[in-house]
């Protein structure tokens, strides 16, 4: 037990110090015309994660709007905007960043939610006022796996 | 009760289905109910309408197995939630010792065409709904305890009402003293809202006819309302549909029957004026 506790905390601990001490947070990201150049987080983003959070319908949902024919086990892929077959050869990573912190910035008036703002949004439902729909990390995650879709 | 009404529609029906024929389900055929009840299912926008040119049903975007049941009223379960509401209607409640039917005493078909117009301005020039006449009736005339705004009872009667005007043209009135109330709904309904982000336009006007993961996007109209969803197999009011789609943005949702859910109802209602009320639908 006591070992088990140990680790727990340990490794609790180990995560919060890694994100408070790297993470860029989401009012202080830098655009360039729409593109975030620089990592959130400075740790290299896992790309089997990015998988995950891009079809988990609480935390990316990307499928409720873009289909996506590497992701076959998830039958139902929505059609609001266009299919990211393909993302990573119309896209560099600092573009993808952008798009996925906040898309707005490079469509304008886009119903593409930012996954990385924690403001500018009215009448949150009071768990998620101040937050952001995904960690900088899991942005990251997604990028990279974005980065997969050749 | 019921039987009246579809004596009454079948006249009616019998001229339409000549036009349509054995309508199957699909966004060009109407939608025949019971053999001979025809209900067009598109219409032309209303002028106020800036960016859509046709006017479409719920029922259009729905799998044929559930449009099916909305075909056939032994078929559709929201009747099961219309006999409850007929014996709400003759059930003694309150101090004043009476039932809807002591004083309505041709039944419910009395409120033919009333929902179609609904909500509507009152004599001191304040919106209302369909909802609060009930409750009106129930606290000042009867002595009866309002009931919940879209709980059970209320849902099923504001069915049954709904029922009444089944196949009549939908045409509430948007101006003179409903305008400002109007402009507060059409405002919301083009605000984005909730961490999403979005406005109820961004879905239903921008994106309707598109598939947003498993939904076929409709354009969000109320014309079926109260419908019964097979979700949660119930009836389902408007100003439940409202928290849902705002629930789903995770938007903090107005309350039901407060001014910000009624305005939008006025204006989502207009947005369907010329569609013809289909109550009670059925949706998934
Ligand atoms: C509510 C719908 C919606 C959701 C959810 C959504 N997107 Fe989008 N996305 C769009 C639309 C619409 C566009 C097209 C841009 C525009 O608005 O014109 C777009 C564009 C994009 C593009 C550029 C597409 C291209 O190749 O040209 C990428 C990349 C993208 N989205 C990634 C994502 C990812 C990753 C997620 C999940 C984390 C996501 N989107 C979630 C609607 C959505
Ligand atoms: C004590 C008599 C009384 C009882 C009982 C009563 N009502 Fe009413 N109701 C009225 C009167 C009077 C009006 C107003 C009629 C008018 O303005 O023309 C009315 C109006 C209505 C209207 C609006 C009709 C319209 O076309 O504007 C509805 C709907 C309604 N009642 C439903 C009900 C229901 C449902 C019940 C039972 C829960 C009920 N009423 C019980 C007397 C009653
Ligand atoms: C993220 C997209 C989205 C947003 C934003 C949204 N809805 Fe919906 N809404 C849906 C989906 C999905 C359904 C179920 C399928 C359909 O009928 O479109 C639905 C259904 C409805 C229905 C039922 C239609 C019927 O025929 O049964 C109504 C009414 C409605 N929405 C109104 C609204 C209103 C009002 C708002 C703004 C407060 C809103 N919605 C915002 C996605 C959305």
């Amino acid at each position: 037990m006591r070992v088990l506790i140990a680790t727990a905390v340990a490794s609790v601990l180990g995560s919060t110090v890694a994100f408070a001490g790297a993470a860029v947070a989401p009012g202080e990201v830098k655009f360039d015309n729409g593109t975030v150049a620089a990592s959130l987080t400075g740790v290299a983003g896992d790309a089997a994660e990015g998988r995950v959070v891009f079809a988990n319908r609480k935390l990316g949902n990307c499928l409720a709007c873009h289909t996506n024919t590497q992701i076959p086990e998830e039958s139902f892929h929505g059609q609001v905007g266009p299919t990211l077959d393909g993302a990573a050869g119309r896209w560099n990573e600092a573009e993808l960043r952008g798009i996925v912190s906040n898309s707005k910035m490079t469509f304008e008036g886009t119903i593409m939610p930012a996954f990385y703002v924690q403001s500018g949004y009215f009448r949150p439902i009071e768990k998620f006022d101040g937050v952001s729909i995904l960690t900088a990390q899991q942005v990251e995650d997604v990028v990279a796996y974005l980065m997969t879709l050749k | 009760m019921g039987m009246n009404l579809f004596k009454t529609t079948a006249a009616i029906a019998g001229l339409a289905l000549m036009g349509t024929g054995m309508a199957t389900a699909g966004e060009e055929s109407a939608l025949t109910i019971n053999g001979d009840l025809t209900i067009p299912t598109s219409a032309s926008a209303p002028a106020h309408l800036e960016n859509i040119d046709m006017v479409t049903s719920g029922w259009i975007y729905r799998t044929k197995e559930t449009q099916a049941l909305q075909m056939d009223d032994f078929d559709n379960p929201s009747f099961v939630f219309v006999d409850v509401a007929l014996d709400l209607w003759d059930k003694v409640d309150g101090s004043e010792g009476k039932a809807c039917s002591s004083c309505h005493e041709n039944g419910p078909e009395e409120f033919a065409g009333l929902t179609a117009s609904m909500p509507r301005i009152n004599a001191e020039g304040q919106l209302e709904t369909t909802t609060e006449l009930v409750n009106e009736c129930r606290t000042e005339r009867m002595g009866a305890e309002p009931w919940k705004y879209s709980k059970g009872k209320m849902a099923a009667m504001t069915s049954l009402i709904g029922l009444q005007s089944r196949g009549s043209v939908v045409n509430v009135a948007i101006d003179g003293a409903a305008a400002p109330y109007w402009e507060k709904g059409k405002e919301l309904y083009y605000t984005r809202v909730g961490q999403l982000d979005m406005s109820c336009s961004n879905c239903h006007e921008d994106n309707y006819d598109v598939m947003i993961r498993a939904d076929h996007l409709s354009q969000g109209q109320i014309n079926g309302f109260p419908t019964y969803r097979l979700k949660n197999a119930k009836m389902n009011t408007t100003h439940a549909r409202f928290k849902g789609c705002m629930k789903n943005i995770r938007a903090k949702p107005f309350g039901q029957g407060s001014d910000e859910f009624k305005a939008l109802e006025l204006y989502v209602a207009s947005r369907g004026n010329g569609l013809t009320v289909e109550t009670p639908s059925v949706r998934n």
